[in-house]
């Protein structure tokens, strides 16, 4: 991380610690008497609060210090880990994810609330009340001042100089105090041969003169005061007569830790002064040998470097030279493959981090709809590019909502019907070639058929008593504005239909597809690419401009004859193998004002079954697209999905396939209700 | 010679913290995450001195202090170790365990520095 900011680090390390919390917490629901996982727990509050405090998160310094006392008791066995428990504090979890996030202002309520119901769940769980008590402020001890100083005499502990305590340094800060006389006591030092020479001891007589406090002496002494011999009286001109302090019997004074900790001196770690605390930037942990090959490869890529440098400045016979540039692009070309491939993995995270969220989710949904739900996954190592991960977080948390709350029936129903109380929800990944497919299958009721034809026919998208197959009629659920739900309940029917799910998927190029067996429950299988950042395009040209077409969507091309040119014109329609295939001319929609190709070509792209032509003048071949993303400008035209920059220099668009294909639809509604 | 110190602690952002501010102070500055990461620096190299958190993954602070002074080499290495509270007994664990003092957190760059200086002197 080359950031210099810890406080910025603070919040992307809370974030984890909160994720470990959580997790900890889940799995402590199951196990409620597992130590390990209750220790985790408590490891995470505890450095939460511990860090919290140290970069100014004093509110959640302190809430979380309560949660941290009421877990460090069950910690102690003191009290037992209860349901109630692990739900108060994982409420409370979120509420120091509010603390971190936000400026901590109209969060005290709430804060108090969950107090509360944790002191209720501690008392509910029989251990006393643990009455959370403040901190009490150290009591500032009055100042012993001796006006003209101090005679003291001290021997350190045998191990203290193995311990790293150097005595110099005592007697170095003594005289940083005040003027000193220093005697050394060797009456104690065994003999030669007994000497253990890591060992300390002599003892030092000490007349330290000034106006000095005994807090000062005790400071010096801080870290070894407990095991010291110390004595401390003041100095008198009558000599010493009072009776020499024992060690142990000295009061206690609290580290110079404390004693400074005053607010002034806080400031300079403190954000709470400005108040736009924004969410911690972007970061990937990356494993240490992952960087080690990419250091390989840029150490490779150096010695090629100077292998050209050496021949641009050579003199060297024509023929060679060409031979030696040859084999140095060619060289090139293999490590820029290799750059390419391994920063790629860079990027990679697993898709664990993404299914760790959704343990959270079917607990709280199995919360709300009094449903027993069993979350497993399988293949949380598959690894997907990190930005893939955020964009799949939404659509997945859909999808886990509509099975949990459409797919699974209630544990009376599920009985009835012979199944286990618990449902099911599994979610798995792996990686299959360039894809990688992920898959959220329910052990539910399944789609019910009748109903979605019914609501097909009533919203026109079939004609009743029209034939479709089965795999077709499941495909209508990603129909806009369609929901089966019978009753809208609190958690679906938001608003946010499948069809968004499907955009959302198809917009990282992938493709959603659903199966579902009656009494037996659904299964959504998600299959995405790789990486979001290269892929393997078409490149085409079109007019003047060249554009580049996802090679994954294309399904074949073919060249549009001028018969068929002329005699299609104004219905755009080719047929493809007996099927009627709309096309687009990419020259007209981009109104390119030139000519039209002797030889135009049709690309024929498909998302999932809808099929679409795209007539291009030119086929140039394929290219390996550098995905950039178009600037803030050009966002939201939407043909586009991206632009990537060419051998020659040159700026190739990206065609969006899944609008494409949108507008070949349209274009064929619109053509089939004028004709 | 500019002391070298080894920092142990799991929270990446506190040893930021404590890097900037030793750095800062001119000592030169090693990190690791946890006491077996701590353990494995140490072995490599003799530190002038070592601070290290005590709640720690894989290995705690208590053990890695334990496992420290148990190598001759590093006898007499300044452990200084970081408590969250004023915890009379884990603070006499590491004492006993061989610790040199301790800083209680949290602190300022100035606690550190000035703790820092005290154990070594410079």
């Amino acid at each position: 991380m080359s950031t210099q900011d810890p406080v910025a680090a603070f919040r992307v390390e809370a974030g984890e610690l909160l994720d470990l919390i959580e997790h900890g917490l889940l799995d402590l629901d199951h196990r409620l008497d597992d130590r390990a996982l209750i220790d985790e727990v408590f490891r995470g509050l505890h450095t939460l609060k511990g860090s919290g405090a140290m970069f100014g998160f004093d509110a959640l310094a302190n809430f979380t210090h309560h949660c941290e006392t009421a877990f460090d008791r069950v910690r102690k066995g003191l009290a037992p880990a209860t349901q109630e428990l692990v739900a108060v504090i994982l409420s409370a979890r979120d509420h120091m994810r509010a603390l971190i996030e936000g400026d901590g202002t109209g969060l005290e309520s709430t804060g108090a609330v969950i107090l509360e119901q944790l002191q209720a769940a501690i008392d509910a769980a029989g251990g006393e009340a643990s009455a959370p008590a403040a901190s009490a402020a150290p009591t500032a001890q009055p100042k012993q001042v001796a006006c003209g100083g101090w005679r003291l005499f001290f021997r350190l502990p045998a191990d203290a100089m193995a311990n790293g305590t150097n005595p110099l340094m005592l007697l170095d800060e003594l005289r940083e105090l005040g003027e000193c006389k220093i005697v050394a006591r060797t009456d104690t030092v065994p003999p030669l041969a007994e000497l253990v020479p890591t060992e300390c001891h002599i003892g030092w007589d000490v007349e330290l003169r000034g106006d000095i406090s005994r807090e000062d002496i005790d400071d010096v002494f801080i870290f070894v005061m407990d095991d010291m011999e110390l004595t401390v009286e003041p100095l008198s001109d009558e000599g010493a007569e009072a009776a020499p302090e024992i060690a142990e019997e000295m009061p206690v004074v609290e580290a110079p830790a404390t004693a400074q900790d005053g607010p002034a001196n806080r400031a300079g770690a403190n954000p709470s002064g400005n108040p736009s605390a924004k969410p911690a930037g972007e970061s990937v942990r990356v494993p240490a040998e992952r960087l080690d090959e990419l250091m390989d490869r840029v150490g490779e890529l150096v010695i090629v470097q100077s292998r050209l440098s050496q021949l641009a400045s050579g003199q060297g016979s024509a023929v060679g030279n060409e031979l030696a540039l040859r084999s140095i692009s060619e060289e090139i070309e293999r490590l820029a493959g290799e750059l390419r491939d391994t920063m790629m993995v860079l990027r990679m995270v697993p898709v664990a981090s993404l299914f760790s969220r959704f343990r959270r989710l079917v607990h709280d949904l199995a919360r709300e709809t009094g449903k027993t739900i069993e979350l497993s996954t399988e293949g949380e190592t598959t690894e997907v590019d990190k930005t893939m991960i955020e964009r799949l977080a939404d659509p997945m948390v859909h999808l886990i909502r509509n099975a949990c709350d459409h797919g699974l029936e209630t544990p009376e129903d599920r009985l009835a019907a012979g199944k286990p109380a618990a449902g099911q929800v599994r979610l798995s990944a792996h990686q299959a070639g360039g894809e990688v497919l992920i898959t959220i299958r329910d052990d539910g009721r399944g789609i019910d058929r009748a109903r979605v034809r019914a609501k097909a026919e009533t919203q026109g998208l079939i004609q009743p008593g029209q034939q479709v197959s089965d795999h077709d009629l499941l495909q209508m659920i990603f129909h806009p504005g369609f929901s089966t739900a019978a009753q809208v309940t609190n958690l679906s029917g938001r608003g946010v239909g499948m069809d968004v799910v499907k955009r959302t998927i198809e917009s990282l190029r992938g493709a959603i597809d659903i199966t579902s067996a009656p009494g037996e429950g659904s299964t959504v299988v998600l299959r995405i690419p790789l990486t979001l950042a290269i892929i393997d395009g078409l490149l085409v040209r079109v007019g003047e401009g060249r554009y580049v077409i996802p090679l994954g969507a294309v399904e074949e091309c073919l060249e549009l004859s001028l018969e068929e040119d002329l005699r299609s014109r104004g219905r755009s329609f080719i047929t493809l193998r007996d099927r009627l295939v709309p096309f687009l001319r990419l020259r007209e929609i981009f109104d390119t004002g030139t000519r039209p190709d002797p030889h135009q070509k049709i690309v024929v792209i498909a998302t999932g079954t809808e099929r679409v032509g795209l007539v291009v003048d030119q086929i140039i071949g394929s290219h390996q697209t550098v995905i950039k993303s178009m600037s803030p400008l050009h966002r939201d035209v939407a043909t586009f999905a991206g632009a990537t920059i060419l051998g020659d220099g040159g700026v190739a668009l990206i065609l969006d396939v899944a609008q494409l294909v949108m507008l070949g639809q349209n274009q064929e509604e619109r053509l089939r209700a004028a004709g | 010679m500019t002391a070298s110190i080894l920092t142990v602690d799991d929270s990446p952002s506190l040893r930021m913290a404590i890097r900037i501010a030793l750095t800062g102070a001119g000592y030169d500055v090693t990190e690791a995450g946890d006491g077996v990461e701590g353990l494995a620096a140490a072995g490599a190299k003799r530190f002038d001195l070592i601070i290290t958190d005590l709640n720690m993954p894989n290995m705690d602070g208590l053990t890695m202090i334990r496992e420290l002074r148990k190598a001759p080499e590093q006898a007499g290495v300044p452990i200084i170790f970081l408590t969250t509270e004023s915890d009379d007994a884990m603070k006499q664990q590491a004492k006993a365990a061989g610790a040199t003092g301790w800083l209680v957190k949290p602190f300022v760059p100035e606690q550190l520095i000035k703790v820092s200086r005290k154990v070594l002197g410079r």
